[in-house]
């Protein structure tokens, strides 16, 4: 009874840790965003609140916490109060099985824990593609409650472009499963020990051997997560030129700033996923780069620097897309996803599954 | 604890099937059907079957009832007027039957039914996923390419009634 009071004490601390952690991200995201985008298009960005706006975040969460909470008329009222919070949970719910640090096991009070990682289940990545795609259903029963021609457009907009690029996110994944042999994502990433090359987006063997690169899988994965989040150029469920903002017009108050969250939730969980699968997580580009010698048990410190460093590229990647490019149309996106995208994905893990049996790792 | 989210998925399982059939609307028959759906995967996470659990939300939950909530809620179906069809008595038969036939497997599988090969040692050692992928690519392996197959066949099937006809050019003589 002590061991299994202990066990919850410990996880209940590590997730309130992670979402501690996950949504300070996402309020200086907020920011973030608005600064590299105003920067990069020759303007300030927020700037009013606090020196030079670093207080913006604050501000925007109480504007939305006291605004007036609307539920429109014909709108089904259970429904439309369920979908921010189905959406919200799907998207924090997969932080249970990253990796955010080395794989080490601590002793607390006789009971053996992994302090790094809330749950290392053998089943981590296809555990985050299932509450992925149980986010859809925020989406789509959003925009169907709301009982608006615009919400209603943009739910099945998101609809046909979360399946559409799921399934290239699914595909491009199995390369790396074939050469880790495993789905859990601490063995993943354990894999991937040492050496920048080693990471699976090049993955030569850890004793020297024939490399089987993932960077394609890499690619795909990469710009069909853009895609999954209904970040820019993928935007259309919320296209504001068209749709006025899509599944969450009909939203106020706190209902929207969770839609807000999620999406923001959902950036972090594929940049962690991207990170741990192709960049091989917490893992340092070379063995002299990480804390060794005097510093060894302080490893650990640098394997969560080396994953937010990571993690923090992709995030930047978003908004430098977003800076960048813009929208596609209707049936460009499904193009891409179905005839680029997914024969690339496809074919990829042909020549991988043929490489790995001839040169097994 | 294993009884106690037993007793919750089922009796949860069973109050979604009854009103996936039964409720007015057919979007919120979409949804209770996800309920069901999702809360037979939790069965399967009782049974120590993680792989199938997460298939099962995976393909169901994530991919097919999305589909099928996609075009109801197209459709925007109005149900006010709910008739039997004039033959639903053979339909009730038939329905009867085959339920009557999936209770009695059930409750014979404690006592005399079907065992697999697997022990619950085997599985558990190298999980759910392990022990599927060997058990279909070695024993089952011809009758995965025969549904590989089919899938194939409706997969063709289904570009060829989607495809829109593109006029002839007859050349004028």
């Amino acid at each position: 009874m002590f061991e299994v009071g202990v066990k919850i004490a410990v996880s209940l601390t590590q997730i309130s840790i992670v979402m501690g952690v996950v949504l300070l991200t996402v309020m200086f995201l907020t920011l973030a965003e608005r600064k590299v985008i105003g920067w990069m298009q020759d303007r300030m960005g927020p700037m009013e609140v606090g020196p030079y706006g670093i207080l913006q975040p604050i501000a925007d969460g109480l504007k939305l916490f006291f605004k007036e909470d609307i539920i429109p008329s014909g709108a089904n009222k259970y429904l439309f109060t369920l979908a921010p919070i189905i959406a919200l949970v799907a998207a924090l719910v997969g932080f249970a099985v990253i990796p955010f640090g080395p794989n080490m096991r601590v002793d607390v009070f006789g009971v053996q824990v992994q302090p790094f990682v809330i749950s290392d289940i053998n089943i981590g990545i296809l555990y985050i593609l299932a509450f992925t795609s149980i986010g859809a259903y925020g989406i789509i029963l959003g925009g169907w409650a709301s009982n608006s021609k615009y919400s209603l457009l943009g739910g099945l907009r998101a609809a046909a472009q979360l399946i559409s690029y799921e399934l290239n996110v699914g595909l491009a994944i199995v390369g790396v499963l074939l050469l880790a042999g495993s789905l859990s994502l601490v063995k993943i990433t354990e894999d991937q020990c040492c050496w920048i090359w080693n990471w699976f987006w090049l993955a030569v063997p850890r004793g020297g051997g024939v490399p089987i690169p993932q960077i394609l899988a890499f690619v795909v994965f990469v710009i069909s997560a853009v895609a999954e989040t209904n970040r820019l150029p993928f935007d259309l469920p919320e296209a504001e030129s068209e749709l006025v903002a899509g599944f969450f017009t009909e939203y106020s108050g706190m209902r929207f700033a969770f839609f807000f969250l999620a999406e923001y939730a959902n950036m972090i969980l594929v940049s962690c996923i991207a990170a741990a699968l192709f960049l091989g997580g917490w893992n340092a580009p070379a063995p002299f780069l990480q804390f060794h010698g005097s510093l060894e048990h302080l490893a650990w410190l640098s394997g969560i620097m080396w994953f937010a460093v990571k993690v923090y590229f992709f995030l930047f990647l978003f908004f430098w897309i977003r800076a960048t490019l813009p929208r596609l149309r209707y049936d460009q996106l499904m193009r891409f996803g179905w005839k680029v995208m997914l024969p690339i994905a496809l074919g990829n893990i042909v020549v991988t599954a043929i490489a790995a049996y001839f040169f097994p790792r | 604890m294993v009884p106690v989210f037993f007793s919750y998925f089922s009796l949860v399982s069973i109050l979604a099937g009854v009103l996936t059939v039964a409720l007015p609307n057919p979007v919120h028959c979409g949804l209770a059907l996800l309920t069901l759906l999702l809360h037979v995967a939790g069965l399967f996470l009782l049974l120590n079957a993680e792989f199938l659990f997460v298939i099962q939300i995976i393909v169901y939950a994530g991919a097919i009832v999305v589909l099928y909530l996609f075009v109801l809620m197209l459709l925007n179906l109005k149900t006010d007027e709910r008739v039997l069809h004039h033959r639903y008595a053979v339909i009730l038969v038939a329905a009867a039957a085959i339920c009557g036939g999936l209770l009695l497997m059930a409750l014979r599988s404690p006592f005399q039914g079907a065992k697999g090969h697997a022990p619950v040692e085997a599985v558990l050692q190298d999980g759910g996923s392990y022990a599927i992928g060997i058990t279909i690519f070695n024993e089952y392996l011809l009758q995965f390419e025969i549904v590989g197959v089919f899938l194939l066949g409706a997969i063709i099937g289904a570009i060829v009634l989607a495809k829109t006809p593109t006029a002839v050019d007859v050349e004028p003589e």
